[in-house]
């Protein structure tokens, strides 16, 4: 749905020039909730921005839905200044949602008012207008305050008067830019439920970039991980926790403890859906006849999955333990040896690939 | 001077100021409100980024800024006969005044307009509005109180420069004061037309105040 290739952009800025992104290939199926996630500066803000050329991209084409947006942008005058949108570009951006993370709404207007403005632009009358953004607000359980100005609302509901406001061209796809990153904790939940909601009744695909990993966890069936202009992990979320070494996966279920040392062997196991219930464990106790304490546990839906990771930490170095390991990794489950924090982020070990022959 | 004979040259000397402070206002926000919409879109940043244009209004804008009014007054005598036929009288004060007034208003325009939040801008750009729809469905909604404060300034401004126009034979209530008051030493006419001018502004400014409350009223109240 939503495809760019080889994106990057430089911003300069007069002798320095800063890439802020450094060929990204991003692609977002269909249907999905996508997450990018990325410390501030990490140019996911960018990223986004490139997607309907809020911020024209340096080079790179991005598609949405079938158009080459960045295409659409260079028809007519190529003279143009460079800010101008044509009118094919504005036409696709119609069709295309977007939600910000400081709402951006009119004070100036009504509830309905805001609504009510992409209408105009799209060229609706007054009549199309007001029954669509009553639809949109009722949809978005704002009904009540369509003649309230924006002023009067809490930010939780001045995100839902922006929802509305996005999908008010029938988008297909919708952006959202730190959606709830202005937002405290129970209405970020109940804001990612709507958005949740919205994809699975419209079928919209929701590209949304947040630096919040409790954001991904709660509505993203994928996720990239970006850091310095580059996507350096991305897949869906099952897929990732399922990848030795993952950086997201571990930022996304963080279990604590130390290393594994001299003396021990700490190792991160991870386990979906069925094998939970087996009592893996105790058997690996049993049969080995090893002690093994568990550092840290924690069970989580994820992705509308239930997934479970457990760090355990095995008496003796990682050559003792070759065995039980592999007993885990028969068992269908994830085991993953847990390195020194200096290894973090590499290629997590040649240990852990042989645990798996 | 009595009162009788005070009386008709007062209500004359309103008038005429009245005639010559609205036509220019009227046509100060004709020519400020696009020079000022003009300065924002094309500065560095802006949704019509051009350096020349730029440069080309700011320089425009300062000259008319910069000039001492009296002396724009005299200066644009000329002009003002080329565009009335006359360089005396009320309707002849309103060029000099409108040609004065419309770079200040344009720069509180500027001010005004730069304020509402990029945001907003972003906002409107990323619904498929191209400029003409930012700037007549966003920015000058957004700024509209302040728009209306810089109206008031601007009116004020202009009540000030159309007593300095008196000086000239441009007619009103300045003129009225010079004559009488000033060159007649009929001080108590003076300070009476000086009355008349401070309840003219303070009516203004009461208006102006009232307006952008009520707008900020609006914006926050339920219907």
């Amino acid at each position: 749905m939503i495809t760019t290739t080889d994106l990057t952009k430089v911003y300069r800025t007069g002798e320095r020039d800063i890439t802020a992104l450094d060929g990204v290939n991003l692609h977002v199926p269909e249907g999905e909730v996508y997450g990018v996630i990325g410390q501030s500066g990490a140019g996911k803000s960018s990223l986004i921005r490139c997607v309907n050329l809020l911020e024209r991209p340096t080079s790179g084409t991005v598609t949405v839905d079938g158009a080459d947006l960045t295409a659409l942008a260079r028809r007519g005058s190529r003279t143009a200044p460079a800010r101008r949108p044509t009118a094919e570009l504005r036409a696709a951006r119609s069709r295309i949602g977007m939600v910000f993370q400081h709402f951006n709404l009119l004070s100036s207007r009504t509830v309905q008012g805001n609504v009510e403005l992409p209408l105009e632009i799209l060229g609706l009358d007054r009549r199309e207008r007001a029954a669509k953004a009553r639809e949109l607000l009722d949809l978005v359980g704002l009904a009540d305050k369509a003649r309230v100005h924006p002023a009067r609302l809490s930010g939780g509901q001045k995100q839902r008067v922006g929802i509305a406001r996005a999908l008010a061209g029938d988008p297909k796809v919708l952006l959202s830019d730190e959606a709830t990153s202005a937002l405290d904790p129970e209405t970020t939940r109940s804001v990612l439920q709507l958005l949740r909601d919205l994809n699975k009744q419209l079928g919209l695909t929701v590209l949304l970039i947040t630096h919040e990993m409790d954001v991904v966890k709660a509505v993203c069936d994928s996720a990239a991980l970006m850091s310095n202009g580059r996507i350096t992990e991305s897949g869906t979320l099952t897929d990732l926790l399922a990848t030795p070494g993952s950086e997201l996966a571990r930022e996304l279920f963080p279990v604590g403890g130390e290393p594994t040392g001299e003396d021990r062997t700490v190792v991160d196991v991870t386990f979906h859906g069925g094998t939970a219930t087996e009592p893996v464990i105790s058997q690996l106790s049993r049969t080995y006849d090893i002690d093994i304490s568990i550092l840290g546990a924690a069970m989580d839906t994820i992705g509308g999955r239930q997934v479970g990771r457990m760090r355990i930490e095995l008496p003796g170095p990682f050559e003792d333990n070759v065995v039980p390991i592999g007993y885990l990794r028969q068992q269908g489950l994830q085991a993953e040896v847990v390195t020194a924090p200096t290894a973090k982020g590499a290629p997590v070990p040649t240990l852990a690939k042989e645990g798996a022959e | 001077m009595t009162w009788d004979e005070m009386e008709p040259l007062l209500t004359q000397g309103s008038v005429d100021t009245l005639y010559m402070v609205l036509w220019s206002a009227v046509i100060s926000v004709l020519g400020g409100l696009p020079l000022g919409i003009l300065l924002v879109l094309t500065d560095k940043g802006g949704l019509l980024q051009s350096g020349p244009v730029n440069r080309i209004a700011g320089v425009i804008v300062n000259l008319g800024r910069s000039l001492p009014f009296i002396i724009l007054l005299v200066a644009l005598i000329p002009f003002t006969r080329f565009v009335v036929g006359t360089s005396i009288g009320p309707t002849a004060m309103v060029v000099p005044l409108a040609v004065g007034a419309i770079p200040f208003f344009a720069r509180l325009v500027e001010t005004a307009v730069r304020e509402v939040d990029r945001g907003i801008v972003e906002a409107v750009q990323a619904m498929g509005g191209g400029v003409p729809t930012v700037v007549l469905k966003a920015l000058l909604p957004q700024a509209l109180p302040s728009l209306i404060a810089g109206l008031t300034t601007t009116v004020i401004t202009l009540i000030g420069y159309s007593a300095m126009a008196g000086a000239v034979g441009g007619g009103g209530l300045g003129s009225v004061a010079v004559t009488y008051g000033y060159q007649r030493f009929e001080t108590p006419f003076m300070l009476l037309t000086v009355a008349v001018l401070i309840v003219i502004v303070t009516a203004v400014q009461l208006a102006g105040d009232g307006a952008v409350r009520l707008l900020a009223r609006r914006e926050r109240a339920t219907t």
